[in-house]
């Protein structure tokens, strides 16, 4: 296990956020593929103290506002925003962007743009891991969102019935795009619908990450030894949905004290009372994580557009014919007159 | 109401407000409707003019959705339901496919389902390969449901409000690259029938038959055909796809001996086939050349804007493809 103590996951919260505050400049400089972009600022404990306990073969998958957990799960930052960018250099070459990233060799098994899209391929994840008998652990993250969707449910009695080796995890930011929880379910005690299906399952408040490293550390051991689980995390979700929501379905009071649920400066207090760092020690992290941060950015900025050779590419496997473009049907087609 | 400029988006968002205020019985529900006034604006402030109980923000609960406007057409309602991307029809394909489209069908007659499905789909904004595809072959392809796909600020208004009126379920796909389009608009006016086509150009030599976005960039390529290869290209707009206007195009295709079908989606098994088909089937004796399709590309939608818009048909593709025809 990595990242357990609290000046490692007080830093791998500032990359996230770090990072995730460059992806909006990368926006506002006109340089992101689109405007369809998720910052996960406000809930960077959930993503780091989740990934903390999880290990080197565990698999996941995330929902669209996915940057903060696959970056505490070791994302490369450069190849991330090459990849928000639309870039060939990204993780996906460019056709997949900020809301399909994925990497095969870190366990990321896929974000999606789907709510709820991923979650059931964590089911299938672990009946892999039993299957054989990898010890891995598949996660699967959304937001409160996503139990709006019956796919959940189905997962979860599935993945209770067969005692598989995985894990649900819920960020409650509180919003589904302009949609306040209690707008959205008559019982937002989430747990408690897991708790029904025979998981174990817990609420965690986002404020403090160590408490998520506690609670997910139980329930991933659980979960390892065949008995699945669920975590919900509270938190809250500082900015608009996407880049072009300025949230005015809620008034800025309500912002001003949703963002105290801030577990960065949760962290960095607690840091500090406990004689761990100094303040210089915690602004000179900061700065550190600014200048990789930066770097991504330029990373991005300078890579390539993909070719246009690759766009009929990996639409089947590559022993395959790829697919006939439309020009070289139309003349065949007209080259018989 | 005299003439006014409007947006697409504008003319969807007066339809909805007309009819509502027409007809107490419409509803509309869907994910973000209210409150945020959807997610692309359509309905902005229609909650504050009807209020939560006609203008209903759901869960995000698809085939709940849908199957809930079923329950409600069955029982004296004209719910319109909004699917936020028609790439989410698959979580409703059930509700759609097996329920709505076949209830009057397998009960015998005994009732319809009155309701329409607004949703948009199509290329344009970096949206990513499961927000911008054009999937509605998925609705042409099922028997029982209606399919109306507006490409012009006059449809969105006069089509939406004629979607509203009919019998049977209907799906009403806009394009999402068209919402901030404008064009006068004229509520009062006479519009075309619904299940008819238009013409929107004359043309000798060659018919373009197209719909949605698709109509503004075979428009653009025929006035360039017409100017610098003087070729004269008519344009059809189905504006319906079920019911299928074959009348309109019968005898352009008859006079011209030329025909090109352009769609966005996929090539294989779009809309563009059966189109393609038809034409062939029923102009047979009078083609001088394969009917030609100009269809997006048999691939996923990438978010790379330059692989993106090169997924899907271009006026530089649909001139280029005329000019082969002439050759
Ligand atoms: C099936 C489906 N329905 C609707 C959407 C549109 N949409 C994208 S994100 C979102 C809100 C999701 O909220 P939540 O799950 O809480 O995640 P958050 O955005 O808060 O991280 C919605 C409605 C979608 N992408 N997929
Ligand atoms: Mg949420």
């Amino acid at each position: 296990m990595k990242n357990s103590t609290l000046p490692e996951l007080y830093e791998e919260m500032r990359r996230v956020r770090t990072f995730e505050e460059r992806v909006g400049e990368l926006f506002v400089r006109g340089q992101s593929a689109g405007s369809m972009l998720h910052l996960s600022i406000g809930e960077e404990s959930a993503a780091v103290g989740v990934c903390a306990s999880m290990r080197d073969g565990d698999t996941f998958t995330t929902h669209h506002r996915g940057h903060g957990i696959f970056l505490a799960r070791g994302a490369d930052p450069n190849r991330m925003m090459a990849e928000i960018a639309g870039k060939q250099n990204g993780y996906c070459q460019g056709k997949g962007g900020s809301m399909h990233i994925a990497d095969m060799g870190l366990g990321h098994l896929g974000a999606n743009a789907i709510v709820g899209g991923g979650i059931p391929a964590v089911v299938g994840a672990g009946l892999s891991a039993r299957h054989t008998q990898s010890g891995a652990v598949s996660v699967a993250f959304f937001g409160d969102g996503a139990t709006g969707q019956g796919i959940l449910y189905e997962s979860m009695n599935m993945a209770a019935l067969w005692n598989l080796p995985v894990m649900f995890v819920c960020i409650n930011n509180q919003y589904g795009m302009g949609t306040r929880i209690d707008q959205a379910t008559a019982n937002p005690n989430l747990h408690e619908r897991a708790e029904a299906f025979g998981l174990a399952a817990r609420t965690a408040d986002g404020l403090d990450v160590e408490e998520v490293v506690d609670a997910a550390g139980v329930l991933l051991d659980g979960a390892r030894s065949g008995k699945p689980a669920f975590l919900a995390i509270d938190c809250y979700r500082f900015y608009g949905h996407a880049r072009k929501d300025k949230s005015p379905y809620r008034t800025d009071s309500e912002e001003e004290e949703g963002r105290k649920k801030d577990p960065l400066i949760h962290a960095r207090g607690k840091l500090m009372a406990s004689g761990l760092m100094s303040e210089a020690d915690i602004n000179a992290l900061d700065a550190r994580v600014a200048v990789e941060m930066d770097a991504s950015i330029d990373f991005a900025v300078a890579g390539q557009e993909p070719q246009m050779a690759s766009m009929f590419r990996d639409v089947y496997d590559a022993a395959q014919p790829e697919p006939e473009p439309v020009r070289t049907r139309i003349d065949r087609v007209l080259a018989q007159g | 109401m005299a003439m006014q400029e409007a947006t697409y988006r504008d003319a969807l968002r007066m339809a909805l407000s007309d009819a509502m205020s027409f007809d107490d019985s419409v509803i509309v529900m869907g994910e973000e409707v209210g409150r945020y006034g959807g997610a692309y604006g359509v309905t902005k402030d229609l909650i504050a003019e009807f209020g939560p109980e006609r203008v209903i923000d759901t869960p995000i609960s698809e085939a709940a959705i849908v199957g809930t406007a079923v329950g409600a057409a069955m029982t004296g309602l004209r719910p319109v339901a909004e699917l936020m991307y028609v790439d989410f029809i698959g979580m409703t394909m059930d509700q759609l496919a097996n329920q709505a489209a076949k209830i009057r069908y397998m009960f015998g007659g005994q009732i319809g389902v009155p309701m329409v499905l607004r949703t948009q789909g199509g290329t344009g904004r970096s949206a990513g390969a499961q927000h911008s595809q054009s999937l509605e072959a998925f609705v042409m392809h099922t028997p029982g449901l209606r399919l109306a796909m507006p490409a012009t600020v006059d449809d969105a208004y006069h089509l939406l409000r004629q979607a509203m009126t009919q019998p049977d379920p209907v799906v009403f796909i806009e394009h999402k690259s068209l919402y901030t389009m404008k064009a006068p608009l004229n509520p009062n006016a006479e519009p075309v029938g619904w299940g008819q086509a238009n013409v929107l150009r004359e043309g000798d030599d060659l018919v373009m038959v197209t719909y949605s976005r698709q109509v503004h960039y075979a428009l653009a390529a025929a006035q360039t055909l017409q100017t610098d290869h003087d070729i004269s290209a008519a344009v059809v707009d189905l504006r319906t796809l079920n019911p299928l206007d074959f009348e309109t195009i019968r005898p352009l295709v008859e006079n011209a001996g030329k025909a090109m079908v352009i769609s966005e989606a996929v090539l294989t098994c779009g809309v563009a086939a059966e189109l393609a088909a038809r034409i062939t089937e029923e102009c047979f004796d009078f083609l001088e050349d394969p009917v030609v399709r100009v269809a997006g590309e048999d691939i996923p939608i990438s978010v790379s804007p330059l692989l993106e818009n090169n997924s899907v048909p271009t006026p530089e593709l649909i001139i280029e493809t005329a000019k082969k025809m002439f050759v």
